[in-house]
């Protein structure tokens, strides 16, 4: 009837009991929990959260969504951080140092590197893809609602999943790729490798339907004349990144669904025994793993390509040779798996190929570099928030590349391999290089979605909170892999290495003020929203100034249907070329338009998912049942018999909607 | 920003001060010939690129300033975007690093491959001496199969000797890594990594797993002793004084679970308990993977076509 609850090994409650830290973290989520719904109740907020968000289908709610989701997933996640860098301050001598007993410990760093890539980074990057991908290629949504809602609610799923497994049970303690034969039954017999693959497979799934999507709407909904060399560098990289996805993903699935068959149904895919091979999993894992980081990175480029030339008022430097860069990186980012283990004796040929392959990936990447560089040159730099982050991206993330490329020669690697050498490094280019810009294209776009910038002090405060707080945290950590450090240590004899790891944790508390100033900056718009009570008013449309995309063409925050008409595109920047030939906005004339109808299909599909993945999980099976019965009836039902016909956004309420933004800007003076 | 730059300072100052403190830093000091080349390689490959990466650092700042929009720039381009020139200098310069690098890291993998004895004069001189190391949870085992002597958690080579490691592990996947000897190389179950190395100064090394293997994974380290011959040949005849036994009983014994193992040596050694362990059959009645594979290859036209079991082929063990 309850599966493994009623199984004393699987330790249901045993954290919640024995882990004050854990039963007090759960207390605060849930008190927290009840205290929103109660304050959503008071307010009577819950028919148009229903209405407005949860049934929503306009790809920019969703989008918000889903970076509310990546900033709450960015918390937990870097709590995880916080937690283990103070641990490791304190783990010098035996394994009764610190204050995380092995078994807590191991479960940290596991959750640590799931959440942030697969619930916070791909979060974020799908928020940023949702709200300005349809505006900047003059689209009026996503070429598939529904699939977009039902990607969300898949994703929440999965992220609510993976937090449940701190109070009820635990979390794998394999590292965030989960090596067999240490993640099989015979090293991993409890429930936390379980959250981990149902976790993974259902955000996998969201992220495989939501690429089709995107690919679908970069392909088919360009605005007329939008022809692919006149497509903005963020969708190209939103493209490739989402071909990427659709090429990896399957991977991943199915590596998981072999390590799920080995688990539950007694198969030998990656055991020691039986037939089975662990080495098979590590380069199915990295063969997913490795263009898995091209994923994040790529847009990231692409969001620089916006905010630099924006803020240097002048054109992107070089856009064929960045388009190239792309292509040329979407492709090699397939031939340089085996990088991540130079360690497992491949051979000299197998080392060399994928030591020069991998090194080659710097020559695109470092192209984009100089284009920045002379998009820079002889511009009018105005330093504002998000060309700061851009900048430190810039900074930090040659950096990041050059350590990169030392570790690609491979006799250097056997020299770094999973010491904290390499997790300098990955942080160097996933801090340096996609949170710096994930964070830089937020700050950029944000007064597009709520006409408000985010404060400008909190924001260079957060930024240089960041800057420096990452070369403390991480620089030490270089040093401490050539010392000989290994990464996952749970403690360390040497007592040599505890400065460096003291002046790390620093470095976190630094990054943690920087979080806070974010943090703070958003609570400042939550007032500014709680005063216009939820509805923000339309303000500028072009609130940075020479920017050059379509979607600042649009009121903001733009309207339900984003373009009253849809605009006939002649050149690359197509905004800036209808600035400078004082191309006039249409004010009157506008015929209805057709809208997508909200659906709840998606939410229970998410729901009855992450069921699904708890009865899994659980072992219960008449649950299981029920709710993959579920899945696929809600699905089945809203295909058949849901309400596909849309609605009308008749002509006077586009006139309405249309004439409030013609005053505002009338009151401008223009 | 005077303030800021009095904590960039601060923080450069504190930073190098940290590089300085820290004498032993295992890989930039290295104590082996592998590791002395490895080294090498890092600071070439460091210095090369840092050819490029600090100017383009210096650029950014520099760019921000020079450009900055209260300067009222009169040189503003704002649709300046393509020059030839330009391009070809920012696709060829990566080009010609990356090609120096490449062909730095093609020469030095192919002569520093671990599975192939080191070519080095006085390696050749005598035969090298071979351990074969199993990774246990949560423990290394070396044994001396030339001695008929194991240890737990303990090597001791003359220096100047060059040692054949022989890797492979009971269950999870685990790294054997002396980092001031270099080259880490997987110890996994089933496999049988090889790997050579050559200490040319005496002292303790320490050594570590270097892939995370469990709960215990912490405690996967190990001290490795570069002795004169005479002290080497003393040691070995004290763990000969050993009265423990290393067979196939005792193996499974010593397979269990534990942490923060002594020290421990063994005299008596199964002479293929280590064939045994990498074929998975060191319990008694369990037959050996290699047996299995070429009963498998025998039954099947694929097996026929491509066995690489070769009757004639000779044991290596």
């Amino acid at each position: 009837m309850f599966g493994r609850f009623t199984d004393p090994t699987a330790e249901a409650f045993s954290a919640l009991q024995h882990e004050p830290i854990v039963l007090y973290t759960v207390l605060t989520v849930v008190a927290l929990g009840v205290l929103l719904l109660a304050v959503i109740t008071f307010f009577g907020w819950w028919g148009s959260l229903w209405r407005n968000w949860i049934t929503t289908v306009d790809h920019k709610r969703i989008g918000i969504m889903y970076v509310v989701l990546a900033l709450v997933m960015l918390v937990r996640g870097f709590a995880d951080a916080l937690m283990m860098r103070v641990h490791q301050a304190m783990a010098l001598g035996s394994e009764s140092a610190g204050y995380l007993p092995p078994d807590h410990y191991d479960q940290i760093f596991t959750a640590h590197g799931v959440i942030m890539i697969f619930f916070m980074a791909t979060p974020l990057l799908f928020g940023l893809f949702n709200y300005i991908l349809p505006l900047q290629i003059g689209a009026r949504d996503v070429a598939f609602p529904f699939l977009n809602n039902l990607g969300f609610w898949i994703t929440f799923a999965g992220a609510l999943l993976i937090n449940i497994s701190l109070g009820i049970g635990n979390f794998g303690r394999v590292g965030w790729l989960a090596y067999p034969p240490l993640s099989e039954l015979s090293g991993s017999p409890d429930t936390g490798v379980d959250y981990y693959l149902w976790s993974l497979q259902l955000s996998g799934v969201a992220t495989t339907i939501s690429a089709v999507n995107f690919v679908a709407t970069i392909i088919k909904m360009r605005a007329p004349g939008m022809a692919m060399m006149k497509l903005p560098v963020f969708c190209w990289t939103a493209l490739v990144a989402n071909v990427l996805i659709l090429m990896i993903y399957p991977v991943l699935t199915i590596a998981l669904a072999l390590l799920i068959g080995d688990r539950y149904l007694g198969m030998h895919f990656f055991t020691n025994d039986g037939g089975g091979n662990p080495m098979v999993w590590i380069n199915y894992v990295w063969i997913f793993g490795h263009p898995e980081v091209y994923v994040l990175i790529l847009p990231a480029f692409g969001i620089l390509s916006e905010v630099v030339p924006t803020f240097s008022s002048k054109r992107l430097f070089g856009y064929t040779s960045m388009i190239w860069a792309i292509l040329v990186i979407l492709i090699l980012s397939f031939l340089v798996w085996a990088h991540h283990f130079f360690t497992m004796g491949g051979g000299v040929a197998v080392n060399t190929f994928f030591s020069i392959a991998t090194m080659i990936i710097a020559v695109p990447t470092g192209v984009k570099i100089f284009n920045w560089l002379f998009t820079m040159y002889k511009g009018r730099i105005r330093l504002e928030p998000p060309m700061l982050w851009c900048m430190g991206m810039i900074f930090t993330f040659v950096g990041g590349g050059l350590t990169g490329v030392m570790l690609s020669i491979t006799p250097a690697d056997w020299q770094f391999h999973n010491s904290l050498f390499l997790v300098a490094h990955f942080h160097h280019t996933i801090i340096g290089g996609v949170v710096f810009a994930y964070l830089a294209g937020l700050i950029y776009w944000f007064p597009k979605a709520f006409g408000i910038k985010l404060n400008r002090t909190l924001g260079i405060a957060s930024f240089w909170c960041w800057f420096i707080g990452f070369y403390f945290a991480f620089f030490p950590l270089y040093i401490l892999g050539l010392m000989g450090a290994t990464r996952r240590l749970q403690h360390y004899i040497e007592p040599s290495w505890q400065p460096y790891f003291i002046v790390a944790m620093i470095g976190a508390f630094i990054i943690a003020l920087g979080i806070l100033f974010t943090v703070l900056q958003f609570l400042l718009v939550i007032w500014y929203g709680i005063k216009h009570k939820g509805k923000f008013p339309v303000r500028e449309n072009d609130p940075w100034g020479d920017t050059r995309t379509l979607e600042w063409s649009v009121s903001s925050p733009p309207p339900p249907y984003n373009f009253a008409v849809i605009p006939h595109v002649t050149t690359l920047d197509a905004y800036w070329h209808m600035k400078t030939k004082n191309v006039p906005r249409k004010t009157s004339g506008f015929s209805s338009i057709h809208m997508p109808s909200n659906t709840s299909a998606g939410f229970w599909a998410g729901i009855l998912s992450l069921i699904l993945g708890f009865a899994l999980v659980w072992h219960i099976w008449w649950l299981v049942a029920f709710s993959f019965v579920g899945v696929v009836a809600v699905i089945i039902v809203h295909s058949f018999i849901g309400d596909h016909r849309g609605y009308y956004f008749s002509e006077a309420l586009v006139q309405e909607t249309e004439n409030a933004f013609t005053a505002y800007l009338e009151a401008k003076g223009r | 920003m005077k303030s800021l730059k009095r904590v960039l300072g601060i923080s450069c100052v504190l930073v190098l001060a940290l590089l300085l403190s820290g004498c032993d830093i295992a890989i930039l000091n290295p104590a082996g010939l592998v590791a002395k080349a490895q080294r090498n390689l890092i600071v070439v490959s460091l210095i090369l690129m840092l050819c490029i990466v600090i100017p383009v650092m210096v650029a950014v700042i520099f760019f921000a300033v020079k450009y900055h929009a209260s300067k009222g720039n009169t040189e503003y381009l704002p649709n300046w975007a393509a020059s030839h020139k330009i391009e070809f200098f920012m696709w060829g310069i990566p080009i010609c690093v990356v090609s120096v690098l490449a062909v730095l890291s093609a020469y030095f993998t192919y002569k520093y491959e671990p599975s192939k004895p080191l070519n080095y004069a006085v390696a050749a001189e005598g035969k090298p001496l071979r351990i074969d190391a199993i990774a246990l949870e949560w423990k290394w085992l070396f044994i001396y199969p030339e001695y008929g002597i194991a240890t737990i958690n303990e090597i001791y080579v003359p220096t100047g000797r060059q040692v054949a490691l022989q890797l492979t592990a009971q269950d999870t996947i685990n790294a054997f890594w002396v980092p001031k000897l270099g080259t880490v190389l997987y110890a996994m179950p089933q496999m049988n990594a090889k790997l050579h190395l050559l200490s040319e100064e005496d002292g303790q090394f320490l050594g570590v797993s270097a892939n995370y293997s469990g709960e215990g994974f912490a405690d996967m380290h190990f001290a490795w002793y570069s002795v004169s011959n005479d002290a080497f040949d003393h040691w070995v005849s004290r763990v000969y004084k050993s009265q423990n036994q290393l067979d196939r009983h005792t193996y499974l014994e010593l397979m269990k679970r534990s942490k923060r193992d002594p020290v421990a040596y063994f005299s008596g050694i199964d002479k293929d308990l280590y064939y045994r362990v990498v074929n998975r059959c060191v319990a008694e009645g369990s037959k050996c993977n290699e047996e299995l594979m070429r009963f498998a290859a025998a039954r099947s036209l694929w097996g026929k076509l491509c066995s690489i079991f070769d009757t004639g082929e000779a044991e290596d063990y």
